[in-house]
């Protein structure tokens, strides 16, 4: 017996599953909701042409931070790069991507020298002209963190953005102090009795940015553009020092297929080992909450770097350990807390 | 304004006159008192519409002023010794991208040994960083060569260091005549950028450049430091014009004129030459002085000039190229490569880690070099037999310890006496 | 070109004295040189200052090793510097003490200079009376304005208060004063 033809009531309310994502696209969104990488308008700050691999998430978060930016300040904005990945790929000699004033000093010193462009800003009574210092994990939290901790303790007016892919990708992934804990890297090798990246060691600037107490800080990731733009809006309607942590996969030095830049920094959030927080004059305002918890493995197993740690009885111990930091977080700021904030 | 003030306050006035937008930098003796001073000026509104900001090292001191030279403020560092080199990467980034930066250097020496005294180490380590490098005479010259090393870092935009000998300039008290705003801002004019960071036109500073333009960058830069030969004695016949008395200029001469010796040196140790000379001359001893006031652009041919008419020539410095000998003797002899009929010179190695240079001393080495020059450097009032004893230590005893305590031991009170009262041995 | 050097103890104020003696000379036209000598600093360690004083631009910046006027702020510094070294035959010797020079051991340097050269000065107590701090180094300058003669009393007077605070300028003012006139009133205090 044949069923008459249904047909959909155009009225008709569709609820999709997955609440909260955009994933259906940005046709379906609001103008306002919409992102600035979305408008024909944006400034493309940091324009086609640059020389990032397939896949680079530190090219995609800068691209989305920057312009995001640029429409805050009326395109009024100077960007103080640190030596490494983005420096390099953004202006191959003899050309630059950038299309917003741009300098580079040296590794160490972003920070500082964005301080002293601000400097000069209020000096030359050009107030509304905002500077943005970034770097990698390297150029922040090891070799810039003296020049870092100097601009948070003066309150210095600058938005220091850090883009993690943990280790020094640009010269040939070095570990550095935001790689995890049994990440391989070239100068932590999968080898003899404990392979990858020493467990025990390692910081964590974001925090170290709250314990400075400076106005704002936030962790972010490319895998929730939108969220990064908000917080850089956001960022830049404060004045004072400004701290924007975002974790930005790396294909190459990571292990991981190009187009799973996105989903491995999902993958990072979901498991717990990478919260998304804000925190103001160092208390802790609020954190993204984790739909959908998934075991670190998932998150883990698409990476080469953590190879070593699948399939053996050693490998399952120190998943464990790893497991572990991620329980650790979800606790520490309240992850699953499904009462508190989104 | 004539005032009886301390070399550091003469110096942080001279720089309040010239206008600088941003000041930073980090306290290492001997120059604190210049950055304290010029803390105040910029609180009490002596200097206005300036950004004093203090700093967590020297490398960011220096940082920070690129970042605001780079953005077009007048900016302004200061440091020594240890300071100098911490910002070296700094340094070398100041230059590289052509930032007309002014930096006191308050010149000490570097350790270890630890040692806050004065020497030219410093200035020595990063001479050939592309930076200026112009020598004060006296706190006057300290003063005055502040105001021209703006104008000159600026027209070429190139960083310049003006270096003034720690606590024997910084910390002296003496009559320096300061000048007025108008007779600055006249000779002075406001900074005018050849790059700057602006919204309104963007720009990208601080590119990689490969082997294919790395070597004409660097000529550029070696190629304006000549230009700098002819600029720094024209700023300095201005300077003279303006505010009535010499200052700065690439070299100066004293009693050369029928020299069969002649002396050449570097910073406050002039002063005390100048009075030796008068002696031996009045001695009859032929004798003369070339004081470089420009170390960098390394005066050339202005300097064989002078000294092509003497027999010899006696370098004497505060620095000393380890395993090398004298580097200002080294720079010397470029001066007098080639020339037919050179004169011979002579290195003395003196005054390391503050050791008080005196006329005795002086008329010593001088009279000896009259008579029978040395080859190699010597070591003006080394301590032979402190030397001795401590390589006869180190010849019978594997774990000799640390050379410096030993030393130190064997000196015993006497060391304390001696440093009290500036004696030499 | 008239030389003096100046020994005291961290804390005395040694450098300052020095400092104000070349302001008051630099009043009364002169060229003037003053420095320390640059040793690490605490409080009750040997110092010394130096001072030049010339009609002349003063170009040498060695440590003065044959003053012309000697002011020793402490006299317990005797056991352990030479002092004296270096003083030159005709040269004055100014000791804060309030015992007499033969008390100190002195009398036979003093018997070497030319009489009425060498003097004691009870500085210290004079400044406790005015000032209320036994700090002896402005009080001293006004003794020696007295005892050389180099610099006037009221150059003095000028450079102190050019240097501190105008109540502490005043007593100091007043001790130097005090000790000035002690001295140029009665030339015979010497041991």
């Amino acid at each position: 017996m044949n069923e008459p033809a249904r047909t959909l009531d155009p009225t008709q309310k569709l609820h999709f599953y997955q609440k909260g994502t955009f994933t259906v696209g940005n046709r379906l969104v609001s103008e306002q909701e919409r992102a600035v990488q979305a408008s024909i308008d944006r400034s493309n700050a940091l324009t086609c042409g640059h020389r990032a691999c397939q896949g680079c998430g530190e090219a995609l978060g800068a691209r989305y931070a920057i312009d995001a930016a640029m429409r805050e300040t009326n395109g009024q904005l100077i960007a103080v790069n640190a030596t490494g990945c983005l420096e390099v790929f953004t202006t191959p000699y003899p050309e630059t991507s950038w299309q917003t004033p741009w300098l580079h000093s040296l590794f160490g010193n972003a920070a500082a020298v964005a301080a002293g462009v601000a400097a000069a800003m209020r000096v030359k009574g050009r107030r509304d002209v905002r500077v943005i210092a970034q770097g990698g994990d390297g150029g922040t939290t090891d070799i810039g963190f003296g020049c870092l901790s100097g601009m948070f303790e003066r309150n210095d007016d600058v938005l220091y953005i850090c883009y993690d892919n943990e280790a020094y990708m640009n010269t040939g992934v070095q570990r550095s102090s935001a790689t995890p804990p049994a990440a391989r890297t070239a100068t932590t090798p999968a080898m003899g009795p404990e392979p990858g990246n020493v467990f025990g060691t390692g910081k964590s600037v974001p925090k170290i940015a709250v314990a400075h107490g400076i106005p704002y800080v936030a962790t972010a990731t490319v895998a929730d553009l939108h969220d990064l733009e908000r917080k850089v809006v956001k960022a830049m309607r404060i004045h004072g020092a400004r701290y924007i942590h975002i974790h930005v996969p790396c294909p190459l030095g990571w292990g991981s297929a190009s187009n799973d830049t996105i989903r491995l920094a999902r993958l990072a959030v979901e498991c717990g080992l990478f919260p998304v927080f804000e925190a103001e004059h160092g208390l802790v305002t609020g954190s993204r909450k984790i739909r959908r918890q998934v075991p670190v493995d998932d998150y883990l197993k698409p990476q080469k770097r953590f190879a070593h740690l699948f399939g053996s009885e050693q490998g399952n111990k120190r998943l464990a350990m790893v497991q572990a930091i991620a329980d650790r977080n979800i606790v520490e700021y309240r992850l699953l807390d499904h009462d508190g904030d989104v | 304004m004539l005032k009886q003030i301390e070399g550091s306050r003469a110096m942080a006035e001279a720089i309040g006159l010239c206008r600088p937008e941003v000041i930073c930098a980090y306290p290492i003796t001997p120059q604190t008192h210049i950055v304290e001073g010029l803390g105040e000026m910029v609180r009490t509104g002596d200097i206005k519409n300036c950004e004093f900001i203090n700093v967590e090292s020297e490398f960011a001191a220096l940082s920070v002023s690129i970042g605001a030279s780079a953005a077009g403020a007048r900016a302004y560092t200061a440091t020594a010794s240890q300071g100098l080199l911490f910002m070296a990467e700094a340094v070398y980034n100041a230059s590289g991208l052509g930032l007309p930066i002014v930096m006191t250097l308050g010149n000490r020496a570097i350790g270890a040994p630890i040692n806050i005294w004065n020497d030219h180490s410093d200035a020595m380590a990063l001479c050939d960083a592309g930076w200026m490098q112009l020598f004060a005479e006296t706190n006057q010259e300290a003063a005055d060569l502040h105001i021209q090393a703006f104008r000159l870092a600026e027209e070429l935009s190139m960083p310049v260091m003006v270096c003034v000998d720690g606590f024997i300039l910084t910390h002296a008290v003496e009559r320096i005549d300061i000048p007025t705003q108008a007779d600055v801002d006249a000779y002075l004019p406001p900074y005018e950028p050849v790059q700057v960071l602006d919204p309104k036109d963007p720009i990208s500073i601080g590119a990689m450049v490969g082997p294919d333009a790395f070597t004409e960058v660097r000529y550029l830069q070696h190629y304006k430091q000549t230009l700098a030969l002819r600029l720094i004695p024209e700023y300095a016949a201005e300077f003279k014009a303006r505010f009535g008395r010499d200052s700065g200029g690439l070299l100066r001469s004293y009693r050369v004129e029928d020299a069969e010796l002649i002396v050449v040196a570097m910073g406050s140790v002039n002063g005390t030459i100048k009075d030796t000379i008068d002696e031996m001359r009045a001695d009859g001893l032929p004798v003369g002085l070339v004081t470089l006031v420009a170390f960098r652009p390394f005066p050339t041919e202005a300097l064989r000039a002078q000294l092509v008419r003497a027999r010899d020539v006696v370098v004497i410095e505060k620095s000393l190229a380890v395993g090398m000998g004298g580097p200002l003797a080294n720079n010397v002899d470029l001066a007098l490569r080639n020339v037919a009929g050179a004169p011979h010179v002579h290195s003395v190695i003196a005054g390391l880690g503050g050791r008080p240079i005196t006329c005795a001393s002086l008329h010593r080495v001088l009279r000896r070099a009259l008579v029978q020059p040395w080859e190699g450097a010597h070591f003006l009032d080394l301590n032979e037999e402190i030397v001795a004893k401590e390589l006869h230590h180190v010849r019978k005893v594997r774990r000799s310890g640390p050379t410096a305590e030993n030393l130190l031991r064997r000196l015993g009170q006497a060391a304390e006496q001696s440093a009290v009262l500036g004696a030499s041995r | 070109m008239f030389q003096i050097r100046i020994h005291g103890r961290g804390g005395q104020g040694a450098v300052t004295a020095a400092e104000m003696l070349s302001v008051a000379a630099f009043l009364e036209g002169e060229h003037a040189q003053a420095f320390p000598s640059f040793g690490s600093e605490r409080t009750g360690a040997p110092v010394v200052s130096f001072c030049r004083i010339d009609d002349k631009e003063i170009r040498r910046r060695e440590p003065i090793l044959e003053p012309d006027a000697l002011i020793v702020q402490d006299p317990t510094l005797f056991k352990v510097v030479d002092v004296c070294q270096g003083l030159k035959a005709n040269g004055y010797l100014l000791v804060n003490s309030n015992r007499s020079l033969a008390d100190l051991h002195l009398a036979a340097v003093a018997a070497r200079l030319p009489a009425g050269h060498a003097l004691t000065v009870p500085a210290s107590e004079l400044a406790l009376k005015h000032i209320g701090r036994p700090l002896p180094n402005a009080v001293l300058l006004g003794a020696f304005a007295a005892l050389t003669g180099i610099v006037h009393l009221k150059s003095v007077v000028a450079a102190i208060r050019d240097t501190f605070p105008p109540k502490i300028a005043e007593a100091n003012v007043a001790a130097a004063t005090a000790a000035h006139d002690a001295i140029a009133q009665s030339p015979a205090a010497v041991a």
